[in-house]
């Protein structure tokens, strides 16, 4: 009672990586599909077949493994893990132990704390097993190989995360690592990134290592704070009855938010790694890893500077662009066509992004060009359009990408400018609301909306609700 | 000299190997490894320090595939040998946890 | 009219492309053979008659309209039965797989298809290709037609034993410590291991994956050439398979050997070896030397250690390997089990022969923590000394002449006791399968008994047509001697 204890946390992440095709064979990876529908002997583990490195893999895994700060093993090889389960089809997965493609690198991250670097320990590339389906009510279970073979990176780090705060910066850091360089979309809902988190607990002040337990089954950033928090009272509760934390894989259960630990006698957990004699070994040589180097593109801290310099964009702007990859590269394409960079931002962070959410959508699935968010942007700046018409037309542009330019003209939406005709309606709006109008120069500055709204109606939208407002303030008073 | 083998390392084999050997057959068993493993055990009279262990023969590296879809569906071949064949997926029966 | 089973395989393709054989008729005549023989020799598994029938049926066709002109068009062949054939059961010999019919064909039947080649039968082999005798076959032993009661060697002794008995013109053998050059020895019969990864191992029910090979067993050395140039090529479907330089191999057969450098390493000949096969050694060397090689002893060490090292890499594969035989996706599945990894143990072990199960557990052990370095490394490193070993015996030498087998043909029955003894029968050739070495079998007679006597030549890597050409010469030389 009365000891402080530190936590202290590793993580295993699973990538799977974004590849057309498994990593040993050219099954598609195409999620969805009827069970078994993407198989072929080499990912159902046939008698005679043998496996074939999808070179795309050792791109992206490498791309990363730079990005990350890591050496890059130029000579790597492959070696096969034996265990017996049904998702996993030869009953040994082909991974890489001993000499794994990236090492040693670093990730820096930012938390409230300030900054701090989380070493990474290693990068290999792995196949991921098949999908075990439990009927409960059945005693079988049943095998889908379409998952089989899919192209994993596992991302090993050092102990150095201290708090589930830690632990999510480095995990979207990670991600967003993957997504910039289009290696992965990183997805913990949609098991495009799985986290396994190692932790331990020791006094503040020690330098030994506690016992460490591996949980499982973390699916969302929510769902890991939650098993931090946890796992961390479970331990220091052992610790202080005097009893021994186990090192266990525990298997977290979000909804009861508890975990168990998933043990299993059947297993020696001896996994017998040796170098798989049906794959040669990859040499990356000097000019091909100067390639994969060039091709990683300017990752987000670099890029959020840059808008901020370039751009003069807040702070906060930058941060909502950059966000993702996507995004980043819509607005510098608007831009580049001459769109104004803070206008640009406005159209993407508040209206797209609105839209988004409201679809359930991604920004991978935004469907307008740059040029048309530029076109949309010159009207509106240039008033042909007015501000209700303007989001009008990226709404359809959101849905559709139509030509703003085109949409408007053929739908007559301009904004009529002819100061002539709005005096003509303003005049027509004032004479129908007398009671209004009195309203309003007896102080009740409020009602002007009213009036400015009827000068719309009349004008069926196209007028300026600025210039109307002005013209009947004037008129008014 | 050659490793002890006793009843608990043919047990032990016997989990990773996923095999069952009756009290007969394990005694057969530790008989015959320790008997391979005395012969195998000639290889600690060759000094082999410095030597690397030489996994592949051959001076081939990265042998590799272009990312492109060729495979299409083939679940019925796939499935053609299944034991069991439950609406196109593989039935094992449950694992006894 | 002549017997056509009597005949060479590029003899009766010749008399097909010239119509004067029917590859129907070339069919029935190994199948009479085969019907007649089979209830003693027991070289096949399967025969499969059907497919074989409606293949010839097109071959011949398209042999008329001279669509094929492979030089072993029409031509019957068997096919161990751990290379996959579609539509064909292929069992490894293995209770676990007795019911199992690929999907698809091996690269190498897929090659033996193109070339309008007539594949009669799966042959009879020791399960999973782990054995010296084909004695642990779960479809029973098979006798060796040049020496009944005795075994034909292994694991390819079926193949080996189907050309012998006039069964089938040539065979597919697959070689991981010797097993197409020793059962080819102890039949009389020709036997070729390729280089490593000159021929495909895709679609081979793999034993020792660092070590197999596919390659051709035939009546002489000609044949054996002529089926290694239809298989052997680069695949892309295994990424171990390499391109050979040259793959012309029939075209060797008839080149000088003058200055051809042979050399016979002293301790291959010592104590131990059979003296007649010794001498069978020392006569082949004096057949070449007369044709103009020039013959002489040197010492190449490491004899002694292959064996070990080959036993702890192949088992330590082997037990990978065959982990995917689970009763999930194909095969035997064993009834009435409680739960998974109940069925796992049950199919296995019910499914799996004795010697398979003893080798399986010694590969896992010889993996598992703690014994990884002393046993898998120490093994690793071993090989590649044996590897250097080679290296600069051909620095010397062109061809390196060795007997094929410490013994004849032992006796039905005679080896399953002794396991060790059993492996040291493959002391003269496993070595090759740890250097990757390309090496022939050739017949030179027979013992005081009758049992065929064989002699093995080894050359460096990738030099098939060196060996071919030596082979050739000695064959030759020997018939008119």
């Amino acid at each position: 009672m009365g000891r402080e204890y530190e936590t202290v946390i590793g993580l295993e992440v699973h990538v799977e990586l974004a590849t057309a095709t498994k990593i040993f064979c050219a099954c598609s990876t195409k999620f969805g599909g009827e069970p078994n529908t993407h198989t072929c002997p080499v990912c159902t583990g046939m008698p005679g077949s043998l496996p074939v490195l999808n070179k795309q893999v050792v791109e992206y895994a490498c791309a990363v493994g730079l990005a990350a700060g890591c050496h890059i093993n130029q000579v790597c090889k492959f070696d096969r893990k034996n265990y017996f389960y049904p998702d996993n089809p030869q009953n040994y997965q082909i991974s890489q132990l001993y000499v794994p493609i990236c090492q040693d690198g670093r990730i820096e991250i930012e938390t409230s704390e300030g900054k701090k670097y989380v070493r990474i320990h290693e990068i290999h590339m792995e196949e991921d097993a098949g999908k075990l389906i439990h009927d409960e009510y059945d005693d079988h279970s049943y095998v889908d190989f379409n998952r089989s073979g899919v192209p994993l990176i596992e991302i090993v780090s050092e102990p150095d995360m201290r708090s589930a705060e830690e632990v999510i910066a480095y995990l979207e850091q990670l991600r967003m690592i993957a997504q910039y360089i289009g290696a992965s979309d990183c997805k913990l809902q949609e098991g495009s990134m799985r986290a396994d988190v190692n932790l331990s607990v020791r006094e503040k002040g020690s330098t030994e290592f506690g016992t460490r337990t591996e949980m499982k089954n973390l699916n969302s950033f929510k769902a890991i704070a939650r098993a931090i928090e946890g796992e961390r009272s479970r331990q220091i509760d052992l610790i202080e009855a005097g009893k021994p934390v186990i090192q266990e894989t525990r298997r977290w259960d979000d909804t009861k938010e508890y975990s168990y630990p998933m043990r299993s006698k059947e297993d020696a957990k001896d996994y017998r790694y040796f170098p798989d004699p049906d794959l040669p070994p990859v040499c990356i040589d000097d000019e091909w890893l100067e390639e994969i180097r060039n091709s990683i593109p300017e990752l987000r801290p670099a890029k959020m500077e840059r808008y901020i310099k370039e751009f003069g964009l807040p702070e906060y702007d930058a941060g909502i662009l950059t966000g993702t990859k996507k995004l980043a590269d819509i607005f510098e394409e608007t831009v580049s066509l001459g769109a104004n960079p803070k206008k640009a931002s406005n159209w993407l962070m508040v209206e797209t992004l609105r839209l988004l959410k409201e679809n359930s959508e991604e920004p991978e699935d935004i469907r307008f060009s740059p040029q048309h968010l530029a076109d949309l942007i010159e009207l509106a700046g240039s008033g042909a359009v007015n501000s209700t018409v303007a989001k009008e037309v990226f709404e359809k542009m959101y849905a559709s990408d139509i030509d703003p330019k085109a949409y408007v003209e053929e739908h007559g939406l301009k904004t009529v400018n002819d100061a002539g005709a709005l005096e003509a309606v303003v005049d027509k709006v004032i004479e129908n609301n007398p009671k209004v109008v009195e309203e309003f120069r007896g102080g009740k500055e409020k009602v002007l909306g009213f009036l400015v709204g009827q000068v719309m109606k009349e004008m069926k939208g196209k007028a300026d609700p600025k210039s109307a407002g002005e013209m009947l303030k004037s008129k008014l008073s | 000299m050659a490793e002890k083998i006793t009843d608990e390392t043919v047990e032990y084999v016997g989990i990773l190997a996923k095999l069952s050997l009756n009290e007969e057959e394990k005694k057969q068993a530790a008989a015959d490894m320790q008997k391979m493993l005395d012969h195998i055990d000639k290889l600690n009279e060759l000094d082999t320090s410095g030597v690397e262990p030489m996994s592949h023969i051959l001076k081939v590296n990265n042998v590799f595939r272009e990312d492109v879809v060729t495979n299409g569906d083939a679940r019925e071949d796939m499935l053609a040998n299944a034991p069991e064949n439950i609406e196109g997926q593989y039935g094992v029966p449950k694992t006894v946890e | 009219m002549a017997d056509i089973t009597k005949m060479t395989a590029l003899q009766i393709a010749s008399g097909i492309h010239a119509g004067e054989l029917s590859v129907k008729e070339v069919l029935d005549a190994f199948y009479a053979s085969a019907d007649e023989k089979e209830p003693k020799v027991n070289a096949f598994i399967t025969l499969s008659k059907e497919e074989a029938y409606a293949q010839a049926e097109n071959v011949q066709a398209d042999i008329d309209k001279g669509i094929i002109a492979s030089p072993l068009a029409g031509v019957p062949v068997a096919v161990k039965d751990n290379i996959s054939t579609k539509g064909i059961r292929t069992t490894c010999a293995s209770k676990i797989l007795y019911n199992y019919v690929p999907v698809f064909d091996a690269f190498v039947t897929e090659r033996l298809k193109n070339a309008g080649m007539i594949i009669t039968g799966k042959t009879n082999m020791d399960e999973f290709a782990m054995g010296s005798t084909t004695e642990t076959s779960f479809f029973g032993p098979t006798d060796n037609p040049n020496a009944p009661g005795h075994v034909p060697g292994g694991s390819s002794g079926g193949s080996c034993a189907a050309v012998a008995a006039f069964e089938a013109p040539l065979a597919l053998g697959s070689d991981t410590g010797g097993s197409i050059r020793q059962p080819a020895a102890y039949c009389g019969v020709t036997g070729l291991k390729p280089t490593y990864g000159a021929v495909s191992r895709y679609g081979l029910i793999a034993y020792g994956s660092s070590l197999d090979q596919i390659g051709p067993v035939a009546k002489d050395v000609k044949d054996c050439a002529a089926l290694l140039e239809i298989i052997a090529g680069k695949d892309v479907q295994d990424s171990t398979s390499v391109q050979p330089e040259e793959t012309d191999y029939l075209t060797a057969a008839g080149m000088p050997v003058k200055g051809l450098r042979v050399g016979i390493p002293k301790e291959y000949l010592r104590e131990g070896l059979q003296p007649e096969i010794r001498d069978a050694v020392l006569k082949a060397a004096e057949v070449l030397a007369a044709a103009g090689a020039d013959v002489s002893e040197f010492s190449l060490g490491m004899l002694d250690y292959a064996i070990p090292a080959y036993y702890v890499i192949a088992s330590a594969e082997a037990s990978s390997n065959l982990e995917r035989f689970d009763g999930v996706k194909y095969g035997y599945r064993a009834s009435d089990v409680n739960g998974l990894h109940d069925m796992y143990k049950k199919t296995r072990s019910e499914g799996f022969g004795a010697e398979v199960k003893r080798r399986i557990m010694l590969g896992s052990f010889v993996l598992s923590s703690g014994y990884y370095d002393a046993y898998y490394l120490k093994a690793l490193r071993t090989k590649a000394l044996i590897k250097k070993a080679f290296d600069e015996a051909f620095e010397h030498f062109d061809v390196i002449l060795s007997p094929a087998a410490p013994t004849t043909a032992p006796v039905l029955g005679g080896s399953l006791a002794d396991p060790i003894k059993m492996y040291l029968s493959d002391i003269y050739t496993v070595s090759l399968n740890l250097a990757g070495l390309p090496g022939i079998t050739v017949p030179c007679g027979t013992d005081r008994e009758g049992l065929p006597v064989g002699i093995q030549m080894v050359g460096d890597c990738f030099t098939e047509k060196t060996l071919i050409k030596a082979a050739y010469a000695y064959e030759q030389a020997a018939k008119e001697a």
